[in-house]
């Protein structure tokens, strides 16, 4: 592959939590050299075979979605791996790491295997699989942890489904440590929070909605940090979304566990009031919370104490979500909102840059070992260039993944992608 | 006199005046309904289906005969046993009756929001007849018009509301309503059956019926349904009834002229005590029964006069 150069750029170097001006030579598919000498990058310009000007808006590493859907196999309607593969790309997403939720759930090897596979022809971003925790996502037998890691698997997750026998849990994590297997799941005591549509409250109970206390968030998560104490297992806690699980994420990262925690953008940006009516594009799982635990989760991404930010892509046809609300099927596809609704919270001046593309692409990619994420010579030239000014008005229909269902239309966005490339080849120009 | 409302599906977007005007219209149709002749032409040649997708027979009955009396053709249909188990969507379903042409629909869910979704895709007028634990409005609006009946008035009231508050659509309209005419609301009841941030509600909460019904110019008891006696939220009935049920005791704690109201059926010796259910002097549960019908005509012909009415329009 020949050599590309990116000129006049606003760097963002997530490793570093700098901005700096500067050029990027991209070289076999990796950042070959950052420059950033006026002198050095004219010379740099005589030498180049393809420049690409990027007009001094904002390069920054591709984002590593942690936790997309895709929903092939089972529900090729509501998402493929083309469809979504082109949204992230559209999205500056380079690589998805995707959910095992599927049907039948992704628990073996050879299923592992057909993903990957379909993902290489279809989709022009990095995809990384993550399998299920348990067979069937039931609970009860775990999965080949082993064979799975061989085959590829990113993560072992079974995803809303908690695995509430505390003795298999445990078992997971002892068994997934020694092969050094991260697990990831979505705290929440099931007891509690069965069959709830929103947030416990003034507005859930005016709304006649079955509702949950953010309580339950915690209570699932105090349990699962206790069995990592236990077992010093590697865990991620993904989906977090209340205020009152936040000491006790904070008190395990305090005491040397090996715990990260990631936050979806949905519960950034919005709140409970935003249900309104019933709009079923606002239901998420969990539901969305109080305005008081919207920005306790801000501040803690902006603290640290949360790693990651993802866009829990979720795709559901209109036939899931035109129902009454408790019945309508919960999530949001996010793969292209999630920059722009990111960038609210750089707009609103909670976080700067380098500190949301360490949430969004630097954090994730570490926790799972893989060498993107980086503004650094060396690192793979996934990278995202866009404009985090430019205003536009969502349009669902606009959207590239086949299920339309984003809590964003027609709402005011500031944040456009220019162009995405992965591995220095570019796969998404704006027209 | 302005009313302009296409659906009624809550009190929430249903402003002071709005509220008068049905009551003021009701109190002319309890008068028909007292005649011999209880009948006028004002909804002939309109087409009344009642979908109710939960079992009732008051709520149903009621809002047939209004149809019946106001001349419209009215047409029962029992959802629960008829296209639900054959898998249809809500969606479908309100399509298919859309077809029909009717004018008003009135339609009663176990889920809350569905009859606002169900709204959203028809062309004629929608009454909510209850959606789950979401809003029963005719049933505030008769309330309100037996209270004001009663009293004399319907503001600067103590309303005491008394039980299983947090699964009743009923008490969620009529704190909405009475709230909006400027009385004071209060909500007594066993913790358990108080919903979360109610006292972020503009309402008075008690778990005392002693402190709660202090002076009460209203004491409106509401249903404990069966289910939720079997330990899960009260001990046992016979508990909930010596703390919460109303007897010539706990009544001696209201205003010497307070009434008591019941949205029915009552579960004697449960949440009341037989002997004040009968007490023609308190007891307006018979009124509430006939001003049911009256406030249901109201309803209907307002909204039957505003029916071409676009979707999207001025009009919610």
């Amino acid at each position: 592959m020949s050599d590309l150069l990116l000129t006049d750029a606003r760097l963002v170097d997530p490793e570093a939590g700098t901005m700096a001006t500067g050029a990027v030579r991209i070289s076999a598919g990796r950042i070959a050299e950052i420059l950033t000498q006026p002198t050095e990058i004219e010379e740099e310009m005589l030498r180049a075979r393809n420049i690409c000007d990027c007009g001094g808006k904002v390069l920054a590493p591709g984002i590593v979605d942690l936790g997309a859907k895709v929903c092939e196999p089972g529900e090729r309607h509501k998402e493929s791996f083309r469809s979504a593969g082109r949204a992230a790309a559209a999205g500056g997403v380079t690589t998805m790491v995707t959910r095992p939720d599927t049907t039948p759930a992704l628990d073996t090897p050879e299923q592992l295997e057909f993903v990957t596979r379909r993902a290489a022809q279809a989709a022009p971003v990095n995809i990384r699989p993550m399998a299920a925790l348990t067979k069937g996502r039931a609970g009860r037998e775990m999965v080949e942890i082993g064979f799975l890691l061989d085959a590829g698997a990113a993560a072992f997750t079974d995803c809303d489904r908690v695995v509430t026998d505390a003795k298999v849990f445990s078992r997971c994590l002892t068994y997934a440590r020694s092969l050094g297997a991260l697990v990831i799941a979505h705290p929440q005591e099931p007891v509690l929070s069965a069959g709830a549509a929103a947030t416990s409250g003034k507005f859930a109970s005016l709304r006649g909605l079955p509702a949950v206390s953010p309580m339950a968030e915690r209570l699932g998560l105090e349990r699962d940090l206790a069995l990592v104490e236990m077992t010093g297992g590697r865990y991620h806690a993904d989906n977090l979304s209340s205020a009152a699980a936040l000491a006790a994420l904070k008190r395990a990262k305090t005491a040397g566990l090996d715990v990260t925690a990631g936050v979806n953008v949905h519960h950034l940006t919005l709140n409970e009031f935003d249900v309104g009516d019933y709009r079923t594009f606002f239901k998420m799982k969990p539901p969305l919370r109080s305005e008081d635990d919207r920005l306790a989760m801000v501040q803690a991404v902006a603290d640290g104490l949360i790693d990651v930010i993802s866009s829990m892509h979720t795709p559901q046809d209109e036939e899931s979500k035109r129902r009454p609300f408790e019945e309508a099927a919960s999530g949001a596809v996010g793969l292209e909102t999630l920059l722009p609704a990111a960038l609210r919270l750089y707009h609103a001046g909670a976080l700067d840059l380098p500190r949301l593309f360490a949430a969004l692409s630097l954090n994730p990619a570490r926790r799972l070992g893989l060498e993107a994420g980086r503004m650094a010579k060396g690192a793979p030239a996934d990278l995202v260039l866009f404009d985090p000014d430019a205003p536009f008005v969502l349009d669902r229909f606009a959207l590239r993944s086949k299920s339309k269902n984003t809590p964003f239309d027609g709402t005011r966005m500031q944040g456009r992608v220019l162009k995405t490339w992965v591995a220095g080849r570019e796969v998404y120009t704006a027209t | 006199m302005t009313f302009r409302h296409r659906h009624l599906l809550g009190i929430e977007h249903l402003p002071p005046q709005d509220i008068t005007t049905i009551l003021d219209l009701a109190d002319s149709y309890v008068d028909l309904n007292r005649r011999d002749v209880k009948h006028s032409d004002t909804l002939a040649g309109l087409t009344q289906i009642n979908m109710f997708f939960e079992n009732s027979t008051r709520t149903q009955a009621s809002f047939e005969i209004a149809g019946k009396r106001l001349g419209a053709d009215v047409m029962n249909m029992a959802m629960q046993t008829a296209s639900l188990k054959k898998g249809e969507t809500l969606i479908d379903t309100a399509l298919t009756l859309n077809a029909m042409h009717p004018d008003l629909l009135v339609v009663r869910h176990p889920q809350s929001g569905a009859v606002n979704l169900l709204a959203e895709k028809v062309n004629c007028a929608v009454l909510n007849a209850g959606d789950g634990l979401h809003e029963h409005p005719t049933q505030a609006l008769l309330d309100a018009l037996t209270i004001r009946r009663a009293k004399g008035r319907l503001h600067r009231l103590t309303v005491a509301i008394c039980g299983d508050i947090a699964h009743s659509r009923v008490a969620r309209s009529n704190i909405l309503l009475l709230g909006r005419m400027e009385n004071r609301v209060r909500l007594i009841g066993p913790p358990t059956l108080i919903p979360a941030g109610a006292t972020e509600w503009g309402v008075e909460v008690y778990d005392d019926m002693a402190r709660g019904l202090a002076g009460a110019d209203v004491v409106m008891m509401l249903r404990l349904q069966k289910e939720r006696m079997d330990g899960g939220f009260i001990p046992s009935e016979r508990e909930y009834f010596h703390r919460f049920g109303l007897d010539p005791a706990k009544l001696g704690f209201a205003a010497e002229d307070a009434i008591v109201m019941h949205p029915g059926p009552m579960n004697r010796g449960v949440e009341i005590d037989g002997t004040i259910a009968d007490d023609i002097n308190r007891s307006v549960i018979q009124e509430q029964v006939e001003m049911g019908v009256a406030v249901r005509m109201a309803a209907m012909d307002l909204l039957a006069r505003n029916r071409a009415a676009k979707p999207g329009g001025v009009y919610v």
